[in-house]
């Protein structure tokens, strides 16, 4: 039942808050988020102490001539993956104070929505549910990006959304697909075990073509190269929490799909293509990380920088071992939190300063020293230095894929000297030598605004010195995996 | 049995509902029944698909008399709309039920005829003149074709029955001679003209523009059912032994309709073609299932339940477009900051344009998934990839509905007014839809055959 919990909760919450106004709104979900991250640590409890505990998981049927059920349950991947989403939902309510929306009980009332289907999407243990809740996942976002994005922001999301949806549309016929080779006791079934079992069933050109099918979803997602030039635009043009949200969290969706969705589907289809798979996501992290250098706009690069992250997390992933696919896990939960960080930064730039232009900024250590230090660890942590808590993540997928192909191994490791190159750079340019604009001020943080940055930072540091609760979840989490793709 | 004409005008539309309701419940009677009781010499017998497609058809039309109710009210000829209507009503239900090819042809007429008047009952309108003569004409020409394809395989057959017509050409399965076949493929063409198919659906975009609008809701859903009712049976009854002749046709028409409807949606800007071109597509979709049965034999629940989440999504958004382009203009630019002008009305269009794209959790998504669910094991699979790929594009045209919604302003910050009876059906037909999403079991369920 706290399985149910955790996706009814901020349903009903989303409904409390469409129908309040002003700050109440605001208020409201903010206490919503923070009591659903309290039921996630509950789950967390639960699920340390107890992983077989009936209250984890949940099964009922839905349409029963369809063998379709409403079932779900944590795992490991899973618990993690609601840590991350319970914990950055708050934080993101809270970047938004320093901002006020227009109709905020709108926003608020989407942006809970939008935590149920992601909850629902990392729970669930039935085909058509998954897909259900993928999609609905997309339909709070798009409304959040449509409404309160930035100029030019119809085409934008419209690209996004149709997009999107292609590559959805394309997973749902290969699940079908799937359903229809399913068969227990004469009977056609959902249950991820039996689509496991399926995909196991098919022949190797087979399981090759299922293998696209279902992967241009996840990458479409993520974005990997080449399906990612929807991706920039819209994260620069939603507003700032919906980047959050979509970088953030809703990256993850993808990645979560190939480790849980995919790779146990498909082992032989995934021996046949996943070299090339694995191909183009390397090609994506020197490609965008290129992008990123030049770029003058900081939302932007840290748009492509997410690209070149999120392409080494899917090589990770698709070279299916137990250090890229925990290491994988590991990238997920930190690029999360550092991603949600900078684009936090690059708001609060905007808002003190004006611009995001990097040339037109400078010198704002000297006005502002507190924002220079933390704004430094978030960099740090994003370029994966020792004791912050990418480099766990980050060491582990570079093990992963170097034992997958060496040569493979050190093109993805560029991703670790580009990216240090654009987001030092970036932070020189920013914050250090002389103001170039004598127009710009940097006044002093506000509350709201210290905070977020703080808890970035102290997660930042917390788990880059000690990361073993996490590992731990992560180390078993995988082996479970693998088991399953042998 | 419904065409009763009082001269009460206000009992009129009671009167009406009632008869539709009444219907409705001596059709839901015949369900099941073992003991088929054919009519008219059996020239018609309901069998379940039959009595599944009319009660879509009654419900529709159940919902269409309430939201029309005003716009009977505005026109002078109060009678004369409610007997044409009601007319092309019985058409519609003979079609669903035909088991002979007289019944089929006399069917077709009597819903086209009163269509062909309606289409141009905005007596000063220029467009809608055009309408009804473009309808008419292009209209007459297909039943001329269903005419002289049926003359031909009478000639063949010696029989206007169905299921004689299913008998004989098995027996003489391998003597038959080439006109039978030239019979078919004209009937052929005949029914993609009524479903609106592509390369035959040219009238359609200028028929539904210029129609009023009320009446191009009545084409898009009971008209349309109808006409998909009397395809399904004339060539899964009639001509399965022969479907090779057909199917190669038919996909080449699926395949058309998919691209040419999709891409041509999102180029409009009037809202009334846009869905006319989006009707194009739900038919092939539908079209999809037809034959994937015939080859495959496979079930038909699919074309049930997604003719039904197409009727009611239509409904819906004809409903609201009827009451958003009042003022006379109906391009997308008339739903421009709706949400801020009647929220209420944009939610609902929105709803109902995500039935239409197939997002879950709506109707229109499951009917998708049963499509895709059917189609996936036959041979039509090329077909299925070319849908899935159109349907993206489709979610393109609804979506620049929502957007101009939401996101563009409106000059005229006036409210939309709405009628307490339309409200009614419009809250009504978007529960439906979210019921009928989020509870798929209970209509597949209802129609297990």
């Amino acid at each position: 039942m706290l399985t149910v919990l955790l996706i009814g909760f901020p349903l009903l919450a989303a409904l409390l808050v469409f129908c309040t106004r002003g700050n109440t709104a605001r208020g409201l979900a903010m206490a919503a988020s923070v009591i659903e991250f309290i039921i996630s640590l509950a789950a967390l409890y639960q699920f340390r102490h107890n992983p077989d505990s009936p209250s984890l998981s949940f099964d009922c049927t839905w349409v029963a001539s369809l063998g379709i059920h409403f079932s779900v349950g944590l795992d490991g991947l899973s618990i993690l993956m609601i840590l991350l989403t319970t914990f950055l939902i708050p934080l993101i309510i809270l970047t938004s104070y320093s901002n006020t929306y227009k109709n905020s009980h709108n926003f608020y009332g989407l942006m809970l929505v939008m935590q149920m289907a992601l909850v629902g999407v990392f729970v669930a243990n039935d085909g058509f549910l998954f897909y259900v809740f993928w999609e609905l996942a997309l339909i709070p976002i798009y409304f959040i990006c449509l409404m309160w994005g930035g100029e030019n922001r119809g085409a934008i999301t419209f690209k996004f959304f149709v997009y999107t949806l292609f590559g959805s549309l394309f997973m749902l016929v290969g699940f079908i697909y799937l359903y229809n080779h399913t068969n227990v006791e004469g009977m056609k079934s959902w249950a991820m075990q039996d689509l496991y079992n399926a995909g196991k069933s098919l022949n190797a050109h087979q399981q090759g073509i299922l293998f696209w099918m279902i992967f241009i979803a996840f990458a479409i997602k993520m974005p990997i190269f080449p399906f990612h030039t929807w991706q920039p635009d819209t994260y620069v043009n939603a507003p700032t929490q919906g980047t959050m949200l979509l970088s953030g969290i809703m990256l993850k969706m993808g990645t979560f799909g190939v480790i849980k969705w995919l790779l146990p589907i498909v082992p032989l289809g995934l021996e046949k293509w996943g070299g090339t798979a694995i191909g183009l996501s390397v090609a994506g992290i020197v490609y965008a990380s290129c992008i990123a250098i030049a770029q003058k706009d900081f939302k932007r690069l840290i748009a492509y920088s997410s690209i070149a992250h999120v392409g080494l997390i899917s090589a990770g992933i698709l070279s299916a071992n137990q250090q890229g696919i925990q290491g994988a896990i590991m990238q997920m939960l930190a690029h999360g939190v550092s991603v949600v960080g900078l684009f936090f930064i690059a708001d609060i730039l905007l808002l003190h300063t004006g611009t995001r232009e990097m040339d037109k900024l400078g010198g704002i250590r000297s006005m502002n020293g507190n924002f220079a230090v933390l704004f430094l660890i978030i960099v740090l942590g994003a370029v994966a230095l020792p004791l912050t808590n990418g480099f766990v993540g980050e060491f582990l997928l570079i093990n992963g894929v170097y034992q997958y192909n060496a040569i493979v191994a050190a093109f993805a490791g560029l991703t670790v000297i580009l990216g240090a190159v654009y987001m030092l750079r970036s932070y020189q340019n920013i914050m250090l030598g002389e103001r170039k604009d004598s127009n710009i001020a940097f006044g002093p943080l506000a509350t709201t605004e210290k905070a977020v940055l703080i808890i970035v930072c102290a997660v930042i540091i917390g788990f880059g010195v000690y990361p073993k609760p996490l590992n731990d979840i992560a180390e078993e989490a995988t082996k479970v995996i693998l088991m399953n793709i042998k | 049995m419904l065409a009763e004409i009082f001269k009460f005008k206000k009992l009129l539309l009671p009167i009406v509902l009632l008869g539709i309701v009444g219907a409705f419940a001596l059709n839901y009677m015949e369900w099941s029944n073992i003991m088929k009781i054919p009519y008219f010499n059996n020239m018609i017998s309901f069998d379940n698909i039959g009595i599944a497609f009319s009660g879509i058809i009654l419900a529709t039309a159940f919902f269409w008399f309430i939201l029309a109710n005003d716009y009977f009210e505005e026109e002078s000829n109060l009678v004369d709309h409610f007997a044409l209507v009601l007319f092309a009503l019985v058409g519609a239900l003979m079609l669903t039920a035909f088991t002979n090819m007289t019944t089929l042809f006399l069917g077709i007429e009597i819903m086209s005829i009163p269509m062909y008047v309606l289409a141009a009952s905005k007596k000063n309108d220029m467009r809608s003149n055009e309408a009804g003569f473009k309808y008419l004409i292009m209209g007459s020409f297909a039943s001329a074709f269903l005419l002289f394809g049926i003359a031909l395989i009478y000639g063949a057959s010696g029989t206007f029955d169905l299921l004689k017509i299913r008998d004989y050409v098995g027996a003489h399965a391998t003597d038959m001679p080439m006109f039978f076949y030239v019979g078919v493929v004209m009937m052929l063409v005949a029914m993609c003209f009524k479903v609106s198919a592509a390369p035959f659906h040219f009238w359609a975009p200028d028929v539904y523009e210029g129609s009023p609008t009320l009446i191009t809701a009545l084409m898009s859903t009971v008209v349309k059912t109808a006409a998909f009712a009397a395809f399904m049976r004339l060539f899964l009854v009639g001509f399965a032994e022969v479907s090779e002749i057909w199917t190669g046709i038919l996909a080449v028409v699926v395949a058309l309709s998919l691209i040419i409807s999709n891409f041509s949606a999102a180029m409009q800007n009037n809202v009334k073609r846009m869905l006319a071109y989006s009707s194009i597509s739900h038919a092939a979709f539908m079209l999809m299932v037809i034959m994937a049965n015939v080859r495959s034999n496979v079930s038909l629940d699919a074309i049930i339940y997604y003719s039904l989440a197409y009727s009611i999504g239509s409904i819906t958004s004809f409903g609201i477009v009827y009451n958003v382009t009042r003022k006379g203009n109906e391009t997308i630019s008339a739903f421009n900051g709706l949400g801020k002008r009647n929220p209420f009305l944009a939610v609902c269009m929105s709803i109902a344009m995500l039935s239409l794209a197939g997002i879950p959790v709506t109707a229109g998504f499951f009917a998708k998934y049963f499509v895709f669910t059917t189609v996936i094991g036959t041979q039509y699979q090329w077909l299925l990839i070319l849908a899935v790929i159109t349907s993206a594009v489709g979610a393109y045209y609804y979506l620049r509905v929502i957007i101009a919604m939401y996101f563009k302003e409106h000059e005229d910050e006036s409210k939309v007014e709405l009628e307490g009876s339309n409200k009614l059906v419009i809250i009504l037909t978007t529960v439906l839809t979210l019921v009928i999403g989020l509870a798929p079991g209970f209509v597949a369920e209802m129609f297990q055959f």
